[in-house]
């Protein structure tokens, strides 16, 4: 009796609908984390320019960024620029994809900065000392040691960037938190519906965190 | 082989060398001695032009540093440079460490670079610590890796930067054998140090340093067994 009342609860019955809103939510995290990381690398070594003008370009990315809340980037994005300015229309997933790109960027740059600014000046002398150029000197022996510290800091972002993506629901994206408002607007399972929801992001994040830990301590960094 | 005029190097308002002349000749062994603050470690520096001169010039084998058609890069692959804290690549192995300059800048086959290296570790005594990284290796491994790694560029002159004085006292000698053995093979060798009793055996001609300027130089025997000057003679008697 109390099975059968289970199973035909929302805990189970909403789950096929909110996995497909959980691949979304991955797919977006994954795909835009890429792109993050290019622009973050970017803007990150851009920060830490000689060069006036690309530090203080990469500088206001990264203020206007981290100065605005993602809700309303993600707007922005989708109604504002891409169908009110240009008049394009990109699809939502797209959209999301490049929300996450833009402002995981913002957060990736300041952990790429950290950590290129965290190696010792020395090693950077090393490499130069010996002949090797700026950019040879960043590749094979900065860049390295400094992607190393920069793993952990990574992983935080993924969760965080993972999170986030719940807010797209206002643009139309079709992620878990957009399922399972579809799902309780016909069941009236709110509740059930929802515990649903955070077991699903706990599923992921909690392991992530676990790993995260235990990859700390043996990159020893 | 090295020349230096009227070298002039601030850090802000703080000018920290002050119209430095000096000369460097072929296989000669120069030691550059005075009080910690006294400069010596940013004149070595400026020699490949790890910091920018404020006035001055530098010539290298009649490559001068300053020259907007000089490539800093060729030059500086003709200068070896030894830190006093090794600046190993901790993520290198020290085969690797050795080899990425001839690699990359040189532009050595892998095998070409690895003979090179497996010959200077043999040299160095460390031919059994190739595939070790360098953590693993005592302070004194460290440097002479690192001197090693600066060799395998088959530079012209060798920097040193207190090669010594990181190392823990029963270390240092090992490092002071190679060097001795490189001062013996006829290398160019500029050596900041602390080591009085390197510079007195194996320095060709003792440079010494105080506020900014060379105060006074000469064979090892006339600065540390007559010094002229007065602060020479005050840092030595500190220190002897």
């Amino acid at each position: 009796m109390i099975y059968t009342t289970f199973m035909e609860s929302a805990y189970v019955q909403s789950l096929p609908f909110l996995i497909d809103g959980l691949k979304i939510t991955v797919m977006i995290t994954v795909i835009g984390l890429f792109f993050g990381m290019i622009i973050g690398s970017l803007a990150g070594l851009g920060k830490l320019s000689k060069n006036k003008i690309i530090r203080g370009f990469w500088s206001v990315y990264v203020e206007v960024v981290r100065g605005t809340p993602i809700l309303a980037q993600a707007l922005f994005l989708y109604y504002g620029v891409s169908e009110d300015l240009i008049g394009l229309n990109i699809s939502s997933f797209n959209a999301g994809v490049i929300a996450i790109a833009v402002n995981a960027g913002a957060y990736i740059a300041e952990i790429v900065r950290g950590a290129v600014y965290s190696i010792d000046k020395g090693q950077h002398e090393a490499g130069r000392s010996m002949g090797l150029t700026e950019n040879q000197t960043m590749r094979y022996i900065i860049w390295p040691q400094a992607f190393k510290r920069m793993i952990p800091p990574l992983g935080n972002q993924f969760i965080i960037s993972l999170k986030d993506t719940s807010v797209f629901s206002v643009i139309v994206v079709h992620d878990v938190v957009f399922m399972a408002k579809e799902y309780y607007n016909t069941t009236f399972e709110i509740f059930e519906t929802l515990v649903m929801v955070c077991l699903l992001y706990l599923c992921i994040t909690v392991p992530t965190a676990l790993y995260l830990n235990r990859l700390e301590r043996k990159l020893d960094v | 082989m090295i020349t230096v005029k009227d070298l002039h190097k601030s850090f802000g308002d703080l000018e920290v060398l002050k119209g430095i002349d000096a000369k460097v000749d072929e296989s000669e062994v120069v030691c550059v001695v005075g009080p910690s603050g006294s400069g010596k470690s940013t004149f070595l520096r400026c020699i490949n032009l790890l910091e920018d001169i404020t006035a001055g010039e530098i010539t290298i084998d009649g490559d001068q540093l300053t020259d907007p058609n000089v490539n800093i890069n060729e030059v500086r692959s003709q200068v070896g440079m030894v830190f006093q804290h090794f600046n190993l690549f901790p993520h290198k192995t020290v085969l690797e460490n050795i080899t990425l300059g001839p690699l990359k800048v040189k532009n050595l086959s892998e095998n070409e670079a690895k003979d090179v290296a497996l010959s200077l570790l043999e040299k160095v005594g460390l031919s059994d610590k190739a595939d070790d990284y360098p953590d693993s290796l005592s302070g004194g491994q460290k440097q002479r890796v690192a001197i090693a790694r600066s060799l395998a560029m088959n530079p012209k002159v060798m920097l040193f930067d207190e090669p010594t004085s990181a190392l823990d006292p029963e270390l240092v000698g090992d490092v002071l054998e190679v060097m001795k053995d490189l001062a013996e093979e006829g290398m160019t060798m500029v050596v900041v140090t602390h080591e009085m009793g390197f510079a007195k055996e194996v320095g060709d001609r003792v440079l010494f340093m105080d506020e900014g300027i060379i105060v006074e130089e000469g064979s090892p025997q006339q600065i540390f067994d007559d010094p002229q000057n007065s602060r020479t003679q005050s840092f030595l008697s500190k220190i002897l």
